[in-house]
Parts: C-alpha cells; structure tokens; sequence
C-alpha cells in the first residue's frame, strides 16, 4: 500500500511543479538555517573532557578588601575574582588535598630552535604544574610530562604542543632538543599529539575557543624569566601589578583546577576550601566575609556564559525562520489538498476509508519532507562552510557530525509530516457525494 | 468596496486565512526586531575613532632576546620609522582604538579614595602621538620630549603629566575646567592634566571594562619586548610605507618578531578586523529577512492563487451579472489587505514582545517604533504585490465559465 501511495504522491508532485518546488524550498531554507545555526551551537556548547569533565572543578575564593562591596556582591560576574592569587594558588596546591591539582597562567613567548637559523615567532603559552598533563589526559607522542620535583626545582624543560613541534622540529621526536623561549634555552621533554579542548575551559580569559598552548613550561621556571604573562589581572587595595613581585601581591592572575575522584571528596574538599577561606579571613589577610565557590567544568562554562550570545541569537532566529517556512508549507500543502478534492471524493466512493486517505496524504508530505531535509543538508553543509570562512575563533570547529545529520532529517520529515497533519485531515473530511454532485 | 460578502467568503476559508494572517505576523515580527539588529550592528561599525584613520599603519612588534631595556632599540626603530620617506610621524605605545586589547585602570581624584574610580584607558605616547593620531588637541598643551619617562613592566605607570579626552575631563569633572587639574591613576602618583583632545575611543568596541570615551595618553616609553607602533603617511604614500616598513625594521635589528596577520595593518584593516563579527551579523540578518519575505510573498501567491482557482464559477457568475473586472480585482486585494491587517495586528504584538524578550535575554535595546512602522508598511505592501498576479487572474475570467459545469 505503501507503495502505491507512494507513486499517487509522485504524480501528484509532478503535477503541480511550481508549488511542489516551492514547499521543498521553503522546507529546505528552513531547515538549513536550523541545522547551521544548531550545529555550531552544539559545538560551542560541548563537553571539552567528556566523561571526565564532572570530577574537576574550579575554586574560586574573595580575598579582595572592602573597596566597592557592595557593588561586586549586586553583580553576578563579579561575586568572586575569575582568579586566585599566587599566594592562595600556592596553598591549595602544595595542601594537595585533591587527587590532582594543577595551577596555571597563560602567555606569549617568541620561540625558536636553539641554532636561531630561523626567526623566532610568537606562540602561546602555558605555565602550570605537574598534574596539568594527567588530570586533563593530554595525550602524549613522546616523551613525558614533567614531575612535581622539576616543578620544585625550577627545571628549564618544556613540553611541545604539536604544531609547535612540526614547526620547530619537523614533527620529528625532539626530547632532549633545546627550544629558546623568549631568549632562554629550555630542554624538550615531551611533544603532544595534537589536543584542543572545545571550549578552552581551563583559561577563558586567553579566548573562550582559542586553540590549545603551543608550548607548555613550569610555572616556577616562567616567573623565574618573568616570561610574558597574557589573560588579564586583577588587582585590589595595595596590589600593583608590578610583573617582578606578583607573587607577593594583592593580585588575581592565577587559574588553579582540581580532579576530585568521589562526591565525598568534593564535599570534603568543599569544607577545605570554605576552612581556608575562614582561616585567611581570622588573620585579617581577607576583609569580605569568607565566601567561596567550586563549580565544575560544565557549570564553569555555564557561569562565564561562554556562548556568544549572537550565536544563541542566530539559533532562535533560525528556529522562528523554520516555522515561517513551516506555517507557509501548511498553506500551500493546505491548498494543494483541497484542490485534489474531486480526486478524493472518487477515491472515498469507491471504499477508501478516511483512513486511507489521510495517510496516502501525510505520504505525500512526507516525501516532500525528505526532499526538504536533502536540500537543507546540503545548504547546511554550505551555511557551515560560509561559517568556517567568518574571522571568528570558532570557526574552524564548524562541522557536521553524524548525530546532528540524523537529527537534520529526523527535524525534516517530522516537521513535514506535522504540517502534513492539518491539510490531510481537512481532505480526508471532504463527503464524497458533495464532491461526486458537482461533477 | 463592500467588506461584508469578503468577510462571509473568508469566513468559509478559516485554516486559509489564519494560516497566511499568521505567516504575515511572525515575518513581521522577525523582521523588524532583525532591521533593527542590522540598524544597530551598522551604528556600531560606523562609529568613529575620533582619530584620522586615512594614512595610518599599525606594526605590531616582538623583540627577541632579554635585554635589561628594550628602550634603546625603541628609540633605534622610531627613528629608523620617521626617516622612511613618505612617512610624516610614528610613535610607540601599548595600544590604540579597536585594537581590542589593551589596559585600564581607575582615576582619582582624591589620594586617599576608598571608592572605585572610573575606568579609563590608558595609552603610552610621546610628544609624537597626537600628530600621529590626527586627534584635535581643544585645551592646553601637547607633551614635550624632555617629560616622556621609561616605565618598566614591574611598575605601575602614573606620570606627572596626562593629557585626557573631553569625554573623560567632563566626567571626572562635571564643572569643567579639568584643565591643570590632578589626577591619580596610581597610587600616590599625582598627575596633571595638561591637555584636552576632542575625542579618542578606548581600544575595545565592546564598553565592558570602560563605560565611555574614557582615555588617558601618558608620556610614557614602555620597557618590554612587546610594542605596537603607529605611523601617519603622507597622503598617496600609504602603500610604498607598508612594503617598506618590514624591511626597514629587520634591517635595523633582526632580533624581532611582526606576528602573522597583525604584525603590520593598515589602519583600514584594523578597523575591518574589530567589526568583522557585526558585520557578519547585520549580512545574515538582511538575508534572512530577504528570505523571509520572498518566502512569505511566494505563500501569499500560491494560497491566493488557489482560491481564485476555486472560486472561478462564482468570479464567472459574478461578472455574468455585471460585475466589472476591476470589481474583482478590488475584491481579491481588499481580501488580502484585511487578512494582512489582521496579521499585521497580530505581528505588531509579537514584534514588542520579541523585542522584549531579546531586551532581558541578549541585553539588547528596545525596539524603536518607526522599525514597527517600517515592518507594517512593508508587509502590508508585499501581501498586495504578492496577490496582484492572481488577482489579475481572477479578473480575466470570463462570465462564460459561469455556464460551464465543472
């Protein structure tokens, strides 16, 4: 039966040509736009470290002093500094209360082979700790991370990101080579494979969806060169930014992570952290009543709104184009079926039941569906392209991935069929012998 | 033009009517909200710097290596600058507008304030920047060389001499004459302004760390590896300066690096480079407007060119009683004039609550009513377009058909 239904759509279809072509049109725009617009929301709003990002959390404390309280308490983006300080980042990390811990700034340095036969060039980078490499799962090509003990002794190592690695080194295994950063020689002890958490979650202040550090050093060997920090600071009451002493000042610049295996050790490092907090404040060292904050990856992401919001505009935007296109493919399906009235009228006289009719119709939606959902795949595949030609930072994540092909025509025909609905219950209502009289 | 046969017609084609009056207000409604986003977006490119952005060059530079001061080859390259032929000034700094990068800090007035100053901007300069610039000095003096100090990265900048943008002068002091007034952007550093200039936008378009116009140029020689340098040409000149610069530069001193893309822009692609994201999104929403009038026009055309095709025996018997053609022309527009009103009702609704809602949720403005008013008069004028053709149609039935049985 299907079948047949089938082929009455066809030709059908065939008949009016200018109307079907204009349904699948609309169809096909709605859908396109939809599909663009969604997919580059899916990717900007995905887990960076799925299946591992529910275990590490960002704390945040207020060691600032008095000055504008009540100001920063009113707005939300600035109940807590987005940072700690040296000092706060430096307690937690050797308390090693968590399963992992790892503290980290990010940067620029010019970077070039220790031969200098080429020019030096500016990369990202990264100064941080030990625990960065394990608790993120960075995936290494050679070599290895570095240890807490080199972190101690202020080792003059390195640890490659790709790119950098096959730019300076060809691609080749180059541990135990020298790469000069910002003038001072560091050994490279390991090169990693290419890795770029989407969005950049452990540093939102180098750009939400930058690319991942090109090349990573310890944190105590960077401020040993006082290497170029980048990410902003914010200071307060008699911090100064002064580069050579942002150890010991009132200043946050420091992003700190930690990987808690089990709930009872995030509600224990929880209490850990509001114990320091209520510690710092007893010595007088923080003014505002202690306060402080653990979210997780996604709930990070979530609070620092990492979403442009002209992305989330574009999706509703999109999403009330496809129900124009849709309301207008419920008009002309509306007015397609009611012209086969006649066809109807015979077809119900000679024993169709109302049954019949109406799914032979929701058949003939259905297909335009589907030829709606090819087109809009393909306009998808062009909306993505022109998105990946945009100058902003995301754009070379724009891609579709199968789940969100499924989902273009599962939305396709779906919306199809339900605007189907209306039209093919109006015609299957039609009484076959008004139709029959007035032949 | 009797309504009440329109009405009684109408009112047998119920899905019909509220199908194309829903479609008229839902495209209503997104496309004044989305003009308005476009009308905004263009504001926002179009804004001026308050500098002069023909014949200006921006390097962006990183020395290599470590040396104790980087100011003598600072020196080296601003001279090495001035003396390309076709350039008439060039002047180091931290940062300039839509630059999107920069510092701020607070300003003071009093030494000893508890309260968070206003953010302003602060630009590094010498006695050269204002001429580089092109920005109009309106009160006191430009700087002269002997005040320009070196600032290392490990101090907090706060010279004894500023000069600040009248949007700031009045902000700071609301009387006026802030000329010759002290300032403090750093702790205990005193500073007096000794100049005012007409206007200078900080280095991001987007007024999250400063409210305002809000600029600050000190005389300030910053000592770090990382500079950007700015350089007026004469007019005609601005492409030979920007071949010759890269060279100039290495061969004055190969321990550098000009970044990819941004180590060196003309002023114009700076400018290109800041709004390229508001740009992109004022396109897409005028498209997706265009769309979705095509879209709705072509739902107009067909539904209505199906009625007519219904209605053809009655058209037919109409005329055979006398009705002329433009009695059923008329009659044809008027139908879909009051179903577009209706919409165009519904749509004004929908359109203030949008906007409402994107007010709360995209912290954007409220929509302007002329916008409102732009839309009604558009889709009241597209829907009469869009019916003309087969209306047309229907007045050239012939009263003959009204004697024929199918």
């Amino acid at each position: 039966m299907f079948g047949y239904y089938m082929e009455l759509a066809l030709r059908s279809l065939r008949r009016s040509r200018a109307l079907t072509a204009l349904m699948i049109l609309a169809i096909a725009l709605g859908i396109g736009a939809c599909m663009t617009t969604l997919t580059v929301l899916h990717v900007l709003s995905g887990d960076p470290l799925p299946g591992r990002s529910a275990s590490l959390f960002y704390p945040q404390m207020d060691p600032r002093d008095m000055v504008g309280y009540a100001a920063d308490q009113a707005s939300p983006s600035q109940e807590f500094p987005r940072q700690l300080t040296w000092a706060d980042g430096m307690s937690l990390l050797h308390s090693r209360r968590a399963d992992r811990q790892a503290l980290m700034v990010g940067g620029q340095v010019a970077t070039q082979t220790a031969d200098a036969r080429m020019d030096a060039f500016v990369s990202s980078s990264r100064y941080t700790t030990a625990d960065f490499f394990p608790m993120f799962e960075t995936p290494f090509r050679y070599g290895r991370a570095w240890t807490s003990a080199e972190d101690d002794n202020r080792s003059r190592v390195a640890v490659l990101g790709s790119d950098l690695n096959d730019k300076l080194f060809q691609g080749q295994d180059s541990t135990g080579r020298v790469v000069r950063v910002d003038g001072h020689d560091l050994r490279v002890i390991g090169v990693l494979k290419p890795w770029r958490p989407v969005p950049h979650f452990f540093d939102l202040n180098v750009g939400a969806f930058s690319a991942t550090d090109d090349v990573f050093i310890p944190l105590s060997t960077a401020r040993d060169f006082l290497l170029r920090r980048a990410g902003g600071i914010q200071c307060w009451g008699k911090g100064s930014g002064d580069e050579s002493t942002l150890e010991s000042s009132e200043c946050a610049w420091l992003q700190f992570w930690v990987q808690l295996d089990s709930p009872a050790k995030m509600t224990a490092y929880r209490q850990y952290l509001a114990d320091y907090a209520a510690e710092q404040k007893a010595i007088g060292r923080f003014e505002r009543p202690a306060h402080t904050r653990m979210l997780d990856v996604m709930g990070w992401l979530d609070h620092e709104e990492v979403v442009p919001g002209d992305v989330r505009l574009q999706v509703w935007l999109a999403l009330a184009f496809f129900l124009v296109c849709l309301i207008n493919t419920v008009g002309l399906m509306l007015a397609k079926f009611m012209r086969r009235s006649g066809e109807v009228g015979v077809r119900r006289a000679l024993g169709a039941s109302r049954a019949s009719v109406f799914s032979q119709l929701l058949t003939e939606a259905g297909m335009i569906g589907l030829v709606g959902g090819v087109a809009g795949l393909l306009l998808s595949w062009l909306g993505l392209w022109l998105v990946r030609l945009q100058p902003v930072s995301y754009a070379a994540l724009a891609h579709l991935d199968p789940m969100m092909l499924c989902a273009t025509f599962a939305m396709a025909i779906g919306a199809t069929v339900a605007a189907g609905v209306l039209p093919a219950w109006r015609a299957c209502r039609i009484t076959p012998a008004l139709q029959l009289k007035s032949q | 033009m009797q309504i009440k046969p329109i009405l009684s017609a109408l009112r047998r084609h119920k899905s019909g009517t509220i199908l194309i009056a829903l479609q008229i207000a839902l495209t209503l409604a997104i496309v004044c909200n989305a003009l308005f986003i476009v009308h905004e977006r263009v504001d926002k490119v179009n804004r001026t710097t308050g500098l002069d952005e023909t014949n200006l060059i921006a390097v962006s530079n990183d020395y290599v290596g470590a040396p104790e001061d980087f100011t003598p080859i600072m020196k080296t390259d601003l001279q090495t600058l001035r003396s390309l032929p076709g350039v008439v000034d060039a002047y180091v700094t931290n940062s300039y507008p839509l630059r999107q990068g920069g510092w701020s800090t607070g300003v003071q007035t009093d030494p000893d304030s508890t309260k968070q100053g206003i953010s302003t901007a602060l630009y590094f300069g010498d006695e050269h920047a204002l001429k580089t610039l092109g920005v109009r000095l309106i009160a006191g003096r430009n700087f002269n060389a002997g005040e320009v100090v070196t600032v290392g990265r490990q101090q907090q900048p706060g010279t004894a001499q500023v000069i600040v943008t009248k949007a700031l002068a009045d902000k700071v002091f609301p009387d006026g004459n802030a000329l010759g007034k002290v300032i403090y952007l750093a702790k205990g550093k005193p500073s007096t302004i000794i100049g005012i200039i007409e206007k200078l936008t900080t280095p991001w378009i987007q007024n999250d760390f400063v409210e305002g116009d809000y600029v600050t140029i000190m005389p300030v020689m910053f000592n770090s590896s990382f500079q950007q340098f700015l350089i007026r040409t004469q007019p005609g000149q601005q492409d030979a300066v920007f071949k010759a610069v890269p060279p100039a530069l290495y061969a004055s001193n190969r321990m550098r690096v000009l970044p990819e893309k941004v180590g060196i822009r003309k002023f114009e692609d700076v400018r290109r480079r800041a709004y390229d994201a508001d740009r992109g999104m004022a396109i897409l929403m005028s498209v997706v407007c265009g769309v979705l009038l095509a879209i709705t026009a072509a739902g107009i055309v067909g539904l209505s060119s199906f009625w007519v095709g219904q209605r053809r025996k009655q058209i037919g018997v109409r005329r055979a009683l006398g009705a002329r053609r433009s009695d059923i022309l008329s009659y044809f527009m008027t139908e879909n004039f009051l179903i577009a009103l209706v919409g165009v009702v519904v749509g004004v609704i929908l359109a203030v609550g949008l906007s409402q809602w994107m007010f709360t949720h995209f912290e954007m403005k409220r929509l302007s009513l002329t916008y409102v008013a732009i839309g009604v008069v558009a889709l009241l004028a597209l829907g009469q377009a869009a019916v003309f053709a087969p209306a047309l149609r229907a007045s050239r039935v012939s009263p003959v058909e009204a004697t024929r049985s199918v």
